[in-house]
């Protein structure tokens, strides 16, 4: 989710925030820093030899795809399930005050629905046309029994600790699943996790995100050093994860859901006063999903965009939301896994979509007129004023409403930093996993953590953010390698629970 | 039969009235338990960090054993002293839902709360725990000025 504004917002955006005396520097740790990282990098994102399709993608598609068969289509068959879970229909009232289904679902979608949801689905209808959004929902669809499978996983072998406070996530059933089955490498394949959960959290998941806030803030009140915004944000976060000041957190999890409903709302509107065209959108999406309709790439183009940008927005398979939904007290773990998988369902199938189709209906894509298709421009579908990423989503908004701009800007802002305060904690979570639980330990990464708000507003980074993305998709390549191995203890689990549900055992409480 | 009353308390001053009132009753009736219950506010509907999950189960143990040390004990023990059967318990939720909840399953004739405590904006802005109380209840209320 984190890694496509870069092209949409472009290096410059980091380039435009650099102030002159971090330049130099900034330079020697660029040029240093891409040297060491670059080859690791490449690897994560080369294409599959003789196309131009990243591997990564491929690897988080065909878990997707496996886990979809593996357990009989569970995102469409217990998709009605799922929801009673976060109504609370299943909930025992003795367990009032513990942390609800519906509070971990909120939680987890808090760190995952942000600038991919807005600027992402743009990258990828500038460039793969509006055929991408039918593979983009598709990826969305499958991803969502890869979240079924961690989530359970995560529940059900966190670390409950006497004071009653819990830590979970892929470190932790990566390494109990393998000892367990008595496979060799478990901990290793954690201590691994954990390092690119660590690098992850602060890149993606902090300097990213504050570099694109500084770049929306700049953007509305004209360019200034990027360091004062970065001092800004790291003086918030730190009030909250060290100080302990939750009402601002609070706040802004408050906030954050009702920018998510505004923004489909606000998408909702504009889809119903051009409701005559939605049958033509939904015409181009499909007929533009096999044909491609003239883009660059045609349909491999349309496809490869698609799954990209659903990939990296609901992070099914990366493993952070396993880290998220550990801390539900639940008796049965496979309930948690049911719930996230509403998670790319709301993230990609309903949010992503609504974006793809406000845009196709604005007519910011240009048509050329002689043959019909979509006009092309540097590879990329020519728009009006000739705009990408967050700007593209913001002209299709505002060609309906003028003001929706700045709505826009202030969603970018919140939604980067509720995504920094997600990814603090899962970074702490990995951090603690390998240098262990005290308070020292946890203060320490927090304060290198806000450290690294100030670097990513005010520095360009470019190589760095590169490879703190490089670093969220390695954790893929853990978590899933992971998952393959213990599946089968998700299996189990799974038929336990279907029996007891089919027999009664398992029932609705009266509330 | 025993006879069985709930109290719902506040916390505050205005519930140590409805603890008298139940006090009273319970010796008129003669056989009679009371069940003494304090409802910690809390929706499953609320939003958290991921941290505050983490900690939730904690803070929830906490929470109750302070409720219970605070309000429900002392309350518990000055009913004893005077002769009155009674138990006490802290629960999570909605405050008219739970209460009626507890009504309905212990079998209780009454509920006995005092008059809301709240006022002015708030009481407007979010309605008064007492008024649904009054409103939704499967059993009869009391409600003490």
């Amino acid at each position: 989710m984190r890694n496509l504004y870069k092209n949409a917002l472009g290096i410059s955006a980091f380039t435009a925030s650099a102030t002159p005396a971090f330049a130099g520097i900034d330079e020697q740790v660029n040029e240093a820093f891409a040297a060491f990282t670059g080859p690791f990098v490449s690897f994560i994102f080369a294409p599959i030899p003789g196309t131009a399709f990243p591997w990564i993608v491929m690897w988080l598609v065909i878990a997707a795809t496996v886990f979809t068969l593996y357990f009989g289509f569970v995102q469409l068959r217990f998709f009605k399930h799922s929801i009673s879970l976060v109504k609370g229909d299943y909930s025992d009232p003795n367990d009032a005050g513990e942390v609800s289904h519906f509070q971990a679902l909120a939680t987890a979608l808090s760190g995952t629905v942000g600038l991919g949801n807005i600027a992402g689905v743009a990258v990828a209808v500038g460039i793969g046309g509006p055929g991408a959004t039918f593979w983009m929902i598709l990826a969305g669809l499958l991803g969502m029994a890869s979240k079924f499978t961690e989530c359970t996983l995560g529940v059900k072998y966190r670390n409950e600790y006497e004071d009653g406070t819990v830590s979970g996530g892929p470190m932790y059933y990566i390494s109990k699943g393998f000892a367990e089955k008595g496979l060799p490498g478990g901990k290793f394949l954690a201590v691994l996790f954990a390092i690119f959960c660590i690098l992850g959290a602060l890149g993606g998941g902090n300097m990213f995100q504050a570099n694109q806030a500084h770049a929306q803030i700049s953007g509305i009140v004209g360019d200034f050093p990027g360091w004062i915004t970065g001092i800004v944000f790291a003086a918030v976060v730190f009030i909250v994860i060290v100080g302990g000041v939750k009402s601002i957190a609070r706040v802004t999890e408050k906030v954050v859901p009702f920018m998510g409903i505004m923004y489909v709302a606000a998408a909702l509107v504009i889809l119903l006063v051009n409701f005559d065209q939605i049958g033509w959108a939904f015409g181009q999406i499909f007929a533009g999903a096999f044909t491609g309709l003239g883009v660059a790439g045609g349909m491999v183009g349309a496809l490869i965009q698609g799954f990209k940008r659903a990939a990296f927005s609901n992070e099914a398979g990366v493993g952070s939301a396993a880290i998220a939904h550990s801390a539900v007290k639940t008796k049965e773990p496979i309930t948690e896994g049911f719930v996230s998988l509403l998670e790319p369902f709301i993230d990609t199938v309903v949010i992503c979509t609504m974006t793809a189709l406000v845009i196709t209906i604005s007519g910011q894509l240009i048509v050329d007129p002689a043959t019909g298709n979509y006009a092309i421009e540097a590879g990329k579908i020519a728009t009006v004023g000739g705009t990408s990423g967050v700007a593209l989503t913001s002209a299709a908004f505002a060609s309906a409403f003028s003001w929706f701009p700045y709505i826009l800007a202030i969603a970018v802002i919140l939604f980067a930093f509720s995504t920094m305060i997600s990814w603090s904690y899962y970074g702490l979570k990995a951090w603690t996993y390998l240098f262990g639980e005290s308070k020292n330990s946890e203060l320490t990464f927090k304060i290198i953590f806000c450290v690294f708000i100030v670097i990513g507003a005010a520095a360009s980074l470019g190589p760095v953010i590169d490879f703190s993305d490089a670093a969220i998709f390695a954790m893929a390549v853990v978590n899933i390698t992971g998952l393959y191995f213990l599946m089968s203890v998700v299996k189990a689990e799974f038929d336990s629970y279907k029996e007891r549900l089919a027999s009664g055992e398992i029932k609705k409480f009266e509330h | 039969m025993t006879t069985t009353l709930v109290v719902g308390l506040d916390g505050q001053g205005s519930g140590d009235r409805a603890l008298a009132y139940a006090k009273r009753m319970a010796g008129l009736i003669g056989k009679c338990e009371l069940l003494i219950v304090y409802v910690i506010e809390w929706s499953p509907y609320s939003f958290q960090t991921a941290e505050e999950n983490a900690q939730r189960h904690k803070r929830r143990e906490e929470e109750i054993a302070t409720a219970m040390e605070r309000i429900i004990d002392p309350a518990i023990k000055s009913l004893k002293d005077d002769g009155v059967k009674a138990k006490g318990m802290v629960r999570h939720g909605d405050v008219a839902d739970t209460l009626n909840a507890i009504s309905v399953e212990a079998n209780a004739d009454q509920i006995i709360v005092s008059r809301s405590s709240e006022g002015g904006f708030a009481k407007r802005i979010f309605g008064s725990s007492t008024a649904n109380l009054v409103m939704s209840a499967s059993v009869p209320v009391t409600v003490v000025g």
